[in-house]
């Protein structure tokens, strides 16, 4: 007999553990769409089968929950049961003795909370509310309802044109798209299940970079009906793309010299070169959009006399107004917001700051923006500070890596006191108070004062990047638009309430939002715009989509991007990203599944030919 | 072109072509139950999997296209044992209680299930009952207990009548087809064309099974039966018998209902006249006073054509004709003159009617339908399915039937009439009779016959009485739904249109004998038209019969007594969310 043995695994054990690997990925790819009581059963009998079976809370009660919530989903439940579900899982939650059951019987009671209407329709109706599956989750999840299955086929048989032009039946900024859409399409990739999710948008970037030219739209016939779109960028483009191809008679108002609103001055040409946007905008433009550049609505242009003198408006001015943190000393001289950075970068003019320390404040996507490009004009440091982790950034994790990879150095945890500055007002540093990490609200860990010193950061130039507001002001004291909580109230049919003709969208409605997002917005208000005026036009394509291939879906690894050497790469604000080869492209798109064709897409739900 | 080898036969088919066509091209049959050839190719059952070399799974035939070079063997051991599991899987939530299932030996599953040799099942059968506890006398019956989930019913709703009733309702194991936005069938939009019936492969959707009360009628002494047969029934009650349509005659239907016990048997073609003579009036009516008419007006005779109308575009209710449809028409002049003419009490007679229709169940049963004030003017619809199953029951032999000769007087109708049966035949019959009103003399009666034919969706012009005439012809709803918003967005301007809720018209009506997987209208169309080729009489108003009937008792097309007894309201009656 041994006193000691080392832990080896059996056969069984590492099957298990690839079986939890299994499960992980298929929890992650679960479609949009599944009934909430049926997945909370399952979820229960997982936690069940975990319950050691040493306590009566866990080791009973979990069996009893699991057979009441099957009566509810047999039709064989009253309102009486959802009590005895309440208060058995309450009972559970109380008296376990370990988390296995605790746990288990949390998520029932937030399911009950969360989702009662749906245990009530169960009852009641014997049906699920939810009602409808949601057959191609890429589809459902593009915000702007993109059929991806259908341009990776064409991609697969090597049809650029026909894939992009399919992609501009409902986005018209492919290219835009595939270099920084934030692809929330990805996210429950059925292909998951498999392996891992499709690269989408670096198809879609593969196929806009084989695209032979942009061909100028169809336009419906005039219909003499006006439309004035106040803001250019990627939702003020979209809706103009869509309601000048319906025939309308469309300008857009844009304040600045350029269209493109943060997708010029917001984003830097290392991620989207400005030829790419400006052949993008261009092409949009060829459907026959006025455009008066350097106008202000509200100062150029009163605001009601605009609307009078068009049939429909639509207001999509973005959040391009950058937030101060509210600190003592934020007016020392080298303390600049980033929108404001990157709106000058856009117009060209880029500071050197051959030699400086610069610290940015903030962990979203504009926080990586300004810190990467204060790395390309030369910084000596440029240091991200943030008050939380750096897993609760906001910002992708790809640019997180990027930015630590281009040499930026991340300092999490840290909360900005103040500023200090010398005796002619210059910045001197960033004073910040270290923080631990405290317990979770509204499902994300709050930092809290750690029991610690301030430190001090110095620093030549400070960048702030902690929110971007909305100017709304003209709108809601001239024209009536109501404002919710700093954003323009519309509804999400993109109407502005109480008035007529008057429409709203993108980050202006839904506060710094993406770019895939204000698209959407811009195609909703396109068509309802449409209608409004009395009219029915629809959109459609007619690329025909290839038939599926047969195959076996053999796992295969994803395509990643691949990004310039950091070296080479911080030298200049050229692209970094590297374009998807010919052999990497046609492998990634013969790994689509085709939701469109295999599941329920057959049937329902798989392709929208029109909107 | 492709080229390919199915079960070592080599093939060549052109690009596109399923598995399944390809397969059927080479002579070699694959099972399938959901599929439906244009209208659900879903691979919901998996029945019709096949083997494709160097492939480690299986793939459906019925939606996956041919691959040059493909190798596939269609009953290969894993093919064979995967098509049979799923089954045998199929088998566990259907009732098999076949031996008194309406559609014992007319059942797909059925075949698949009896082809594969099923004779076991390993599993626990799990079946929803869930349609016994509702009591309904709705006249389109749902047996969840029977549902196999194929979705031909989704799609056929969806896709050719342009009705949205069934749809997929909860989610993963718990799915099942039922109505989306209602509770029940009768709070729905349902038009009642029961072309969800007739394309169900096993009987999970069916009429409601009228034939005992017909047959308490029959037993009762005090009463009168008097049954009508509708026109496209005579080219189609054959044919679960196997017999010939030319055989199958509507005299050998008149003897079959005299065995099973009618005291008179009548011909809806004579109503079919009638209909024409005060259609016919109707229009030229609003020809002649076009300030005050709408135009198009529509045909009224389809009563699901006038629910999916009042249902879904109740902005035309008003250009629907007043003129009833035949059936209604009948039992009007049933209970009245009929009933004067034989001396019977009206109150004693029970009016029956063939029919090829769902929705005529519904329609005798509508509360206004009662203008000779003896009851409903129909009592009973009955569906060309129901009188086979009739005739079963009665144990008559249909191949010794002899000919019997209809009775008088509402016996006799014209070739006008007979082709009601068929997309196209109401307008052709009212034009032939429209053109003698006009010019006082009869056109070649084969002069409209553009209006022919089994398209969706035909139009057409001509000249009545030196002004141009334009009309159009739609059937299946999908169709009809499409020319109703071109006449709305004003694409499209017509004087008079014909809309029939069944693709090709009542030879494909809902009610008909089902033949899974084959489309029959076109054929029993070719019928009738025969019948109207061959017959002597091809006008409505030349029908002695009907000239009688005016003379005796109307007197005149549009009389008050015909407005009485021949015209309805199509507002006294509502469908659901009509206001």
């Amino acid at each position: 007999m041994s006193r000691l043995t080392m832990v080896t695994e059996s056969t069984a054990q590492k099957t298990v553990e690839g079986l939890y690997k299994d499960i992980e990925r298929r929890i992650a790819a679960s479609q949009p769409g599944i009934c909430p009581v049926n997945l909370s059963i399952a979820f229960l009998h997982i936690c069940r089968s975990q319950s050691c079976g040493k306590c009566v809370p866990c080791r009973v009660g979990l069996v009893r929950l699991e057979e009441l919530v099957q009566k509810v989903l047999d039709g064989k439940a009253d309102e009486q049961v959802l009590d005895t579900i309440e208060t058995t899982a309450q009972g559970i939650y109380d008296s376990a003795d370990c988390a296995i059951g605790i746990e288990a019987a949390r998520m029932v009671l937030k399911g009950l909370r969360g989702f009662r209407d749906d245990y009530i329709a169960h009852i009641e109706t014997g049906r699920c509310s939810l009602n409808q599956v949601k057959s191609v989750p890429c589809v459902e999840l593009c915000p702007a309802h993109v059929d991806i299955p259908g341009y990776i086929g064409l991609i697969r048989e090597g049809r650029y044109d026909d894939a992009v032009e399919l992609i501009r039946k409902d986005n018209p900024l492919p290219a835009v798209c595939g270099m920084i859409c934030e692809h929330p399409c990805e996210a429950r990739c059925r292909r998951t299940l498999v392996d891992d999710a499709i690269n989408i948008r670096g198809l879609k970037l593969y196929a806009v970079m084989h695209e032979s030219s942009i061909p100028a739209p169809k336009c419906e016939a005039p219909t003499g009906k006006k439309v004035a779109i106040i803001g250019g960028g990627p939702g003020g483009l979209s809706a103009a793309y869509y309601l000048a191809k319906m025939g309308h008679d469309v300008t857009i108002y844009e304040q600045r010299k350029h269209l493109g609103g943060m997708l010029r001055y917001g984003i830097p040409n290392y991620r989207l070169p400005k030829d790419v946007l400006d052949r993008e905008i261009d092409g949009i433009l060829k459907a026959g959009i006025h455009v008066k550049k350097e106008v202000r609505v509200g100062e150029d242009i009163d605001v009601n006399s605009l609307r009078n003198s068009c049939d429909a408006m639509y207001i999509c001015i973005g959040a391009h107004v950058g937030r101060a943190i509210g600190i003592e000393g934020e007016d020392a001289k080298g303390v600049v917001l980033a929108v404001d950075l990157l709106r000058g970068i856009g117009d060209g003019e880029i500071p050197d700051y051959t030699g400086k320390d610069v610290v940015v404040v903030g962990g979203g996507n504009v926080a990586m923006d300004a810190a990467r490009s204060a790395i390309r004009m030369h910084a000596k440091s440029v240091k991200i500070v943030y008050r939380r982790r750096q897993n609760d950034m906001t910002a992708l994790d790809e640019e997180i890596e990027g930015a630590i990879g281009d040499g930026c150095e991340i300092l999490e945890l840290n909360a900005p006191e103040r500023i200090e500055k010398d005796e002619d007002g210059n910045l001197k540093a960033l004073i910040v108070r270290p923080q631990i990490v405290g317990e979770v609200r509204m499902g994300r860990p709050s930092p809290r004062d750690a029991e610690s010193f301030e430190q001090a950061i110095p620093c030549d130039i400070l960048i702030e990047a902690i929110g971007q507001g909305i100017d709304y002001t003209v709108f809601s004291e001239e024209a009536g638009v109501q404002v919710h909580r700093g954003t323009i109230d519309a509804f999400d049919w993109g109407g502005v309430k109480d008035l007529d003709g008057i429409f709203a969208g993108g980050d202006c409605v839904t506060g710094p939002a993406t770019v895939i997002r204000a698209i959407a917005a811009g195609k909703v208000a396109a068509a309802n715009i449409d209608e409004y005026l009395g009219f029915d036009h629809e959109i459609t394509s007619d690329v025909e989509i290839p038939e599926v291939i047969l195959d076996d879906m053999e796992a295969c690894g994803r395509v990643n991007m691949k990004m310039r050497d950091p070296r080479e790469r911080v030298q200049d604000f050229d692209i970094m990203e590297i374009c998807m080869s010919d052999e990497e492209a046609r492998q990634e798109s013969s790994r689509c599944l085709r939701c469109d064709h295999f599941g329920y897409g057959v049937f329902k739900g798989g392709r929208e030919e029109k909107w | 072109m492709v080229k390919l080898m199915i079960d070592e036969r080599p093939i060549t088919v052109p690009n596109g072509t399923t598995i399944l066509d390809a397969a059927t091209k080479a002579g070699i049959h694959i099972p399938t139950l959901c599929y439906l050839k244009d209208i659900n190719e879903i691979g919901a059952c998996r029945v019709c999997m096949v083997e494709v070399e160097g492939h480690q799974r299986l793939f459906t035939a019925c939606n996956n296209v041919v691959e040059d070079g493909m190798v596939v063997w269609t009953h290969s051991k894993r093919a064979r044992e995967a098509r049979k599991k799923n089954v045998e899987l199929i088998l566990t939530e259907h009732h098999t209680n076949c031996a008194i299932c309406a559609r014992n030996n007319n059942c797909s599953l059925q075949d698949v299930a009896s082809d594969l040799n099923i004779n076991d099942l390993p599993f626990q059968k799990k079946i929803d009952y869930r349609f016994r506890d509702r009591k309904s006398n709705f006249p389109l019956i749902h047996d969840f207990s029977k549902c196999i989930k194929c979705m031909r019913c989704v799609q056929i709703c969806d896709k050719v009548q342009a009705s949205h009733i069934w749809d997929v309702v909860s989610l993963g194991y718990d799915i099942t087809v039922d109505t989306l936005n209602t509770l029940s069938l009768e709070e729905s939009k349902c038009a009642l064309c029961g072309q969800c019936i007739t394309h169900c492969p096993v009987n999970a959707l069916h009429e409601r099974d009228d034939t005992q009360r017909m047959l308490d009628a029959l037993d009762d002494p005090e009463i009168t039966t008097v049954v009508q047969i509708a026109p496209s029934v005579r080219a189609a009650w054959g044919e679960e018998f196997g017999l010939d349509p030319e055989f199958a005659s509507v005299k050998r239907l008149a003897q079959a209902m005299h065995q099973v016990g009618f005291d008179y048997i009548f011909d809806t073609n004579f109503s079919a006249d009638l209909t024409i003579m005060e259609e016919a009036s109707e229009f030229l009516e609003k020809v002649k006073n076009p300030e005050e008419a709408t135009f198009p007006m529509f045909t009224s005779c389809c009563p699901g054509w006038v629910r999916y109308c009042k249902a879904h575009y109740p902005q035309f209710v008003d250009q629907l004709s007043t003129s009833k449809s035949p059936q209604q028409m009948f039992g009007a002049v049933a209970k009245s003159y009929l009933a004067e003419t034989l001396g019977v009490d009206p109150d004693k007679i029970f009016s029956v009617s063939i029919m090829p229709c769902i929705a005529k169940k519904h329609e005798c049963a509508l509360p206004n339908m009662n203008d000779a004030e003896h009851g409903q003017d129909v009592d009973l619809a009955l569906t060309t399915r129901e009188v086979v199953r009739l005739i079963r029951g009665t144990h008559i032999d249909p191949r010794s039937l002899e000919e019997r000769e209809l009775d008088q007087p509402l016996g006799i109708g014209s070739g006008a009439g007979v082709i009601f049966g068929a997309t196209g035949g109401v307008m052709e019959a009212a034009l032939r009779t429209a053109y003698y009103m006009v010019n006082g003399k009869n056109p070649n009666p084969d002069a409209f016959r553009d209006v022919r034919g089994m398209q969706g969706w035909k139009e057409s012009t001509f000249e009545l009485g030196g002004a141009e005439l334009h009309v159009a012809v739609a059937n299946g709803l999908a169709n009809a739904g499409r020319l109703l918003d071109a006449l709305d967005s004003g694409e499209v301007h017509y004087d008079f249109v014909e809309i029939m809720a069944c693709p090709g018209g009542c030879s494909g009506g809902g009610g008909q004998p089902i033949h899974d997987g084959t489309e029959k209208a076109e054929d029993r169309a070719d019928v009738l038209y025969r019948l109207d080729r061959h017959d002597q009489l091809r006008f409505s108003h030349e029908n002695p019969a009907i000239i009688a009937c005016y003379e005796d008792y109307l007197t005149e097309p549009l009389s008050p007594r015909a407005e009485k007894l021949l015209h309805t309201d199509h507002h006294a009656w509502l469908m659901p969310g009509e206001n």
